[in-house]
């Protein structure tokens, strides 16, 4: 594999296919249409070669910065935007807001203005309010990507999963897939029904009722408060995190009572079509929302490859916007 | 200024108090209406100056009960005086400054302070509403009856519903007795808790925390039952839902001595408004639905509103960019009430002398206030205004020390021309 990516000629035509990102900024999952979504997820797809080889990195993004503003701690997607943009060639620069001047105070606008000037090229925002994301790509110069704004949207998420989905199914459309748990909370359901339904996929949501939002049904989405409707003949189970402070009493009763009703264990993911896979975005909560014999099935379980797609996906978006920015200046 | 009097001719007369609407003119002699002339519009008494009003509406200067200022406490966002030149620039004669400052107005001195600066503004006649609790803290009672004597025109808690029932019922029973009239905002403090929006399909999808438009009507029922069993005089502030103006109505019914107002934003914007985190749309109740919007309308058109307000809120622009959980809610308003009220009749075909009532009418006789009608005797608080010229809002050029406008960029309909004060000019289009 190492020899064959790494040869010119297919590097040269994975090249060829990044084209200028639709939009300035990746807000949101519904700025793609079909076409730009399946040429996004056919990018990443060849992507995924590289990070598997010895030599991961290319020049394509050379001289760009990459700033990485994340107000929420988050590791696993701060790597992943990190490990994107390095293996792109792109100086990477990583900001937490823990002990910088926001904590001091200051204002996401002045943060904003303050980074602009040093001039980076890409700006990678993780903040705890909606809207902040969009906020903030109001302020600056350079191309912003959303990765999480409170419960809004987390759009590579969406894309780095229906890339998952489509390797192991070959195919988006004309799948059901059933996200389940604390849709309410969840930026990763809200960008992912918007993405699926782009890509033609059924989609359910499936929870309590406290913990799917009012209008939902409007989304272009099933709603189920049982999992052995919601499941029934689903070909990806799509499970959301619940944390554990909404766990006693505010939204559901207790941890138990939660598993028991809408945890998934091998018992209610029998009901799904044949050859059904399970997804989660993590972290889990191994136990509460999902048993670790179903977590950690390599037959069933996609959630180790969703990790993995997540730096290509990535890659990919980074070097699509930075295509537009090239046809900008 | 000279002593001469003043007539205001050639003007389409709107005086909601005497029903009149028609062509007439109005003579003005030391601060005073000093005649009525309903239908000539001759110019009379020989030495007066002449003011051709060129056929321009003219009404009573608006009354405009739900002003905050930053004053004091919080200069940076508006002062009595930065208020009240916005207020003349909008045709607004009178208003009325919340209680919610720094300090609080929970006792006759704050009260006290801000008459005596109301003295030395000219633009408009300032009156001070005073906190029915304590630090507006909704425990115990303020000094209402002193404030009252210090020349509070109403008490309120502000946007802070008073949780606890029995203070106030006890704050409507013990406001009763000196005919002072009780404005409480109806939101159920468990349901708005935290939420920055309407619950619904939008809010859900641009991941907002949201309450339920239920949680207004659920607390004005309670309201309503504490007014009836109390005999207390009750204004609910800005009722924003279909649901609350049903209760409302069948309270109104009963006879129950119960006044709402509703906020110029919630008849002119709804929900959608907020449309991409839009803060200066971020209003407090928050942004309904259409329906309710619709109701609202033909609240005000049936008389269920009674009284119309700008809810006039200052923020900075620190305070409204950010993002839309974290931003201040409310808006500025004292410029655009009127264009906005005219636009609702251009738009939604409400007589005019209904809309004029809200602002002018409504709002003197509820509290007693000098002005709000032409009538002969009454203080010369007059407005002109061009009610078909078009104006495009920009927020940037708003007299207003705070510029969160969620007017800015629309296009209304109905332009101040002249503010009177006491007979005084002190605003002039020109």
């Amino acid at each position: 594999m190492a020899k064959i990516i790494g040869s010119a000629s297919v590097l040269d035509d994975l090249r060829g296919r990044i084209f200028p990102f639709p939009h300035r900024h990746f807000l949101s999952a519904g700025d793609l249409n079909v076409l730009q979504a399946n040429a996004l997820l056919d990018l990443a797809d060849g992507l995924v070669g590289l990070s598997r080889q010895t030599t991961k990195t290319v020049d394509w993004l050379a001289g760009r910065t990459l700033m990485n503003l994340f107000f929420e701690n988050s590791t696993r997607t701060q790597a992943s935007f990190e490990l994107a943009g390095k293996r792109l060639g792109a100086d990477v620069v990583n900001m937490s807001a823990r002990g910088s001047s926001m904590a001091k105070g200051e204002t996401l606008v002045d943060t904003a203005v303050t980074l602009n000037a040093m001039h980076p090229d890409l700006l990678v925002i993780r903040h705890a309010s909606s809207g902040a994301a969009a906020l903030l790509s109001q302020k600056v110069g350079c191309s912003v990507v959303n990765a999480g704004d409170g419960r809004h949207e987390h759009p590579t998420q969406a894309v780095l999963d229906a890339l998952s989905i489509r390797r192991a199914f070959g195919r988006v459309e004309g799948l059901t897939v059933a996200i389940c748990g604390d849709v309410q909370h969840s930026r990763v359901a809200r960008s992912n029904v918007a993405l699926l339904n782009t890509l033609g996929a059924h989609v359910r949501l499936v929870g309590p009722p406290t913990l799917i939002p009012s209008g939902a049904d409007r989304w272009g989405a099933e709603v189920h408060h049982t999992m052995a409707s919601g499941l029934a003949g689903a070909d990806v189970v799509m499970m959301l995190r619940l944390q554990l402070e909404r766990m006693t009493g505010a939204l559901v009763p207790s941890a138990r009572e939660y598993f028991h009703f809408h945890g998934l264990d091998r018992e209610k993911f029998a009901v799904t079509a044949p050859g059904a896979k399970v997804m989660h975005p993590g972290p889990m909560n191994r136990g509460v929302e999902i048993d670790s014999d179903l977590a950690d099935d390599p037959t069933i379980s996609l959630i180790r490859d969703q990790v993995e797609m997540g730096v290509a996906v990535r890659m990919a978006v980074l070097a699509c916007l930075a295509a537009r920015l090239e046809g900008q200046s | 200024m000279s002593n001469r009097p003043l007539a205001l001719v050639n003007a389409r007369l709107v005086d909601p108090a005497s029903g009149y609407d028609g062509p007439g003119a109005v003579l003005v002699r030391d601060g005073r209406i000093a005649q009525v002339d309903k239908g000539g519009g001759a110019a009379p008494s020989g030495d007066a100056e002449v003011f051709d009003c060129h056929g321009a509406m003219l009404s009573p200067g608006l009354i405009d009960l739900r002003v905050k200022t930053g004053e004091p406490g919080a200069e940076t966002k508006e002062t009595l005086q930065s208020a009240a030149r916005a207020a003349a620039a909008g045709g607004v004669t009178s208003f009325v400054v919340q209680p919610d400052t720094d300090p609080a107005v929970d006792d006759p001195s704050v009260a006290d302070f801000i008459l005596r600066r109301a003295r030395d503004i000219a633009q408009a006649r300032i009156y001070p509403a005073g906190a029915v609790t304590k630090g507006l803290a909704g425990e115990l009672m303020a000094e209402i009856g002193l404030m009252r004597e210090a020349g509070c025109v109403y008490f309120t808690d502000v946007d802070r519903p008073i949780v606890d029932s029995r203070v106030l019922m006890r704050a409507l029973q013990y406001a009763a007795s000196f005919g002072a009239w009780i404005a409480h905002r109806p939101a159920d403090p468990w349901l708005s808790k935290g939420a920055a929006a309407t619950s619904g399909e939008l809010a859900a999808r641009l991941g907002l925390p949201a309450a339920p438009a239920a949680a207004e009507a659920i607390m004005l029922e309670r309201d309503l039952a504490l007014a009836a069993i109390t005999r207390g005089r009750l204004l609910v502030d800005q009722v924003s839902t279909a649901a609350a103006l049903e209760a409302l109505s069948r309270a109104k019914g009963h006879g129950t001595s119960v006044a709402a107002t509703a906020s110029i934003n919630h008849l002119s914007f709804n929900e959608l408004d907020i449309g991409d985190y839009r803060t200066f749309a971020k209003l407090d109740p928050p942004l309904r639905a259409e329906a309710d919007r619709q109701a609202l309308i033909e609240g005000l058109a049936s008389g269920q509103v009674d009284i119309v307000v700008s809810a006039h809120a200052p923020a900075p622009a620190e305070d409204k960019r950010l993002p839309f959980e974290e931003a201040a809610p409310g808006a500025v308003g004292l410029e655009t009430l009127l264009s906005a009220l005219l636009t609702l009749h251009h738009q939604d075909g409400l007589p005019l002398i209904d809309l004029m009532r809200a602002v002018t009418w409504a709002p003197a006789k509820l509290l007693g206030l000098d002005g709000g009608r032409l009538a002969q005797g009454a203080s010369a608080d007059i407005t002109v205004c061009d009610i078909g010229a078009p104006v495009l809002i920009d927020a940037d050029k708003l007299v207003s020390r705070s510029k969160n406008s969620p007017f800015d960029g629309r296009r209304l309909q109905g332009a101040v021309t002249a503010t009177f004060v006491g007979g005084r000019q002190v605003y002039s289009a020109s």
